[in-house]
């Protein structure tokens, strides 16, 4: 077993993590952290992947990287999305729950993304 | 000569370690917010000082060991006003613990 | 067992811990804060990994701008918490989801215990083609030319996450200043870092941006590192959220892209192919590009983090 294939399991038990407290934790707010907690250990998938694939002098392929720090970007975009989505909710309704029966008096369209 | 050097650098940084332990440690057992800080700053100041005297034998270049003093002298910086921030959140009755 | 490996298990577990944490914790504040220490000891495996742009970018957006975001967040939410606690799942919903986590977890490990050997690689086609751009950093290679189009989609998603964000403003709001007026001592301690730090910021920002060309660094990096001198200043009270309604704002919103989209046209209109630079002058295309997309990262991150239009544009 090499340094980089406990990375990879690390970036696993990582992904298990995030989805264990994107389903169980109902606070939306919690679900983003874990969100992003699973997407975290997805970009150590891909940096594995990239560490495996080091030849030609680098020490890591580099087209793996450019595609982590696109997605960085792009997640950090949809936490923020998500984040202000939720700030306008508790704002509007009173409450930052995603139940149906809520007691809240405003209807608001919940689709995340 | 590079000998003697890369024995400074050892002394230097195990002190170091040896400060973000100390302080690190600190930061787990004091009882209040206003000596955990003091615990940090060991940590933040003298730890990270003492790694960065320890690395800049091995920096190879003057403007790498320029880049590392850099480094130490925004970490102090940034971690003299946060902690002043901190304390003085503290001290206003802030979330106390 | 070499040193080395002992460093990287024991670095992975504390990385792995504080993962835990930001799920186990009771109060949501203290899971951000969490999730911001995780966000920069995860660099340091980046940086294991032998990918050090890769670890700037997750400093720098992943542990920093999102954990001032998240924080924010967790802050202004708190008064909702006893409420959303108490609709936390029962035991067999919780006992389904470990189930699920674990089977996922597991199906990773393997994939990764199995991946091909000897591993697939790009690395020699990305430094065979390295002489076409006169850029030495692969990475932006790739991203800048090689894959240009992922990185020119990308900035379309960022304005239109800021699209999203600034239309979830109230009717008195819309088109106003962004989050609360922040107010601070204008003779504390946190004023004088906002002006302290900002120049000293901004040129790292640069020599970040400018030395990407070559070194670890690049656009994502020097921008976000501007975007944090701009909410530092925002944040002490020096300053105030620019209108979303303002004109030259928007134009810098949308120069990354556009400059992009204008060189890619170029590139049919001359005779190649969308998105193909001309070879001569191919690298001083690129740091257009990448002058204008500095500019849109930096405000569009910065206005992510301040979040939606919050107080009429006149006050």
């Amino acid at each position: 077993m090499t340094d980089t294939t406990i990375f990879g399991l690390y970036a696993a038990a990582a992904v298990g993590f995030g989805l264990y407290g994107l389903i169980t934790n109902p606070q939306p707010l919690r679900k983003i952290v874990a969100f992003n907690l699973m997407g975290s250990g997805v970009f150590l998938l891909l940096g594995v992947v990239g560490r495996r694939g080091a030849a030609a002098g680098f020490g890591n392929d580099p087209v793996p990287q450019a595609l982590v720090i696109t997605g960085i970007v792009v997640a950090f975009s949809a936490t923020a999305l998500a984040v202000a989505l939720l700030l306008r909710l508790f704002q509007t309704a009173g409450s930052a729950t995603l139940r149906d029966d809520a007691p809240a008096s405003a209807s608001i369209n919940q689709s995340g993304d | 000569m590079s000998f003697a050097l890369d024995i400074l650098t050892i002394a230097a940084v195990s002190a170091g370690a040896f400060f973000f332990l100390a302080g690190t440690v600190g930061l787990l057992r004091f009882p209040d917010t206003l000596t955990r800080l003091h615990a940090l700053t060991k940590a933040d100041n003298l730890g990270l000082g003492l790694v960065v005297l320890g690395l800049l034998p091995q920096a190879g270049s003057v403007r790498h060991g320029l880049k590392l003093v850099g480094i130490w002298l925004l970490v102090l910086l940034a971690g003299a006003t946060v902690s002043q921030l901190i304390a003085r959140a503290a001290r206003q009755g802030g979330p106390a613990r | 067992m070499t040193v080395a490996t002992i460093l990287e298990m024991v670095l992975g577990a504390v990385v792995l811990g504080l993962g835990a944490w930001t799920i186990a914790a009771r109060e949501t504040f203290a899971a951000t804060v969490g999730y911001v220490a995780y966000g920069l000891l995860v660099p340091l495996i980046w940086v294991r990994l032998d990918a050090v742009d890769v670890a700037l970018t997750e400093a720098a957006i992943g542990g920093g701008l999102g954990g001032v975001l998240l924080l924010g967040a967790a802050a202004r939410l708190r008064a909702s918490e006893p409420a959303a606690a108490a609709e936390t799942p029962g035991k067999i919903v919780r006992l389904g989801a470990a189930g699920a986590s674990v089977m996922v977890a597991a199906a990773l490990s393997a994939a990764v215990l199995l991946l091909p050997d000897p591993a697939p690689t790009l690395a020699p086609a990305a430094i065979a083609n390295a002489s076409a751009t006169g850029l030495a950093n692969p990475v932006t290679n790739v991203l800048m030319a090689f894959r240009a189009m992922d990185t020119m989609l990308e900035k379309v998603v960022l304005l239109l996450a800021i699209v999203g964000v600034w239309s979830l403003a109230s009717d008195q709001a819309w088109g106003g200043r962004p989050g609360p007026r922040h107010q601070a001592d204008p003779h504390g301690v946190f004023a004088f870092l906002a002006r302290l730090l900002p120049p000293v910021g901004i040129v790292v920002g640069i020599y970040m941006f400018w030395t990407g060309a070559d070194h670890p660094g690049g656009a994502f990096q020097g921008g976000s590192m501007l975007a944090a001198m701009w909410l530092l200043v925002i944040m002490a009270g020096l300053t105030d959220t620019p209108p979303a309604s303002g004109r030259w704002l928007r134009l810098v919103l949308i120069a990354g892209p556009g400059v992009f989209l204008a060189v890619g046209l170029g590139g049919v209109c001359f005779g190649l192919a969308f998105l193909a630079y001309p070879p001569t002058n191919a690298k001083p295309l690129i740091l257009g590009i990448e002058v204008a997309m500095v500019l849109t990262i930096a405000v569009t991150l910065g206005l992510l983090v301040a979040g939606a239009p919050e107080r009429s544009p006149q006050r």
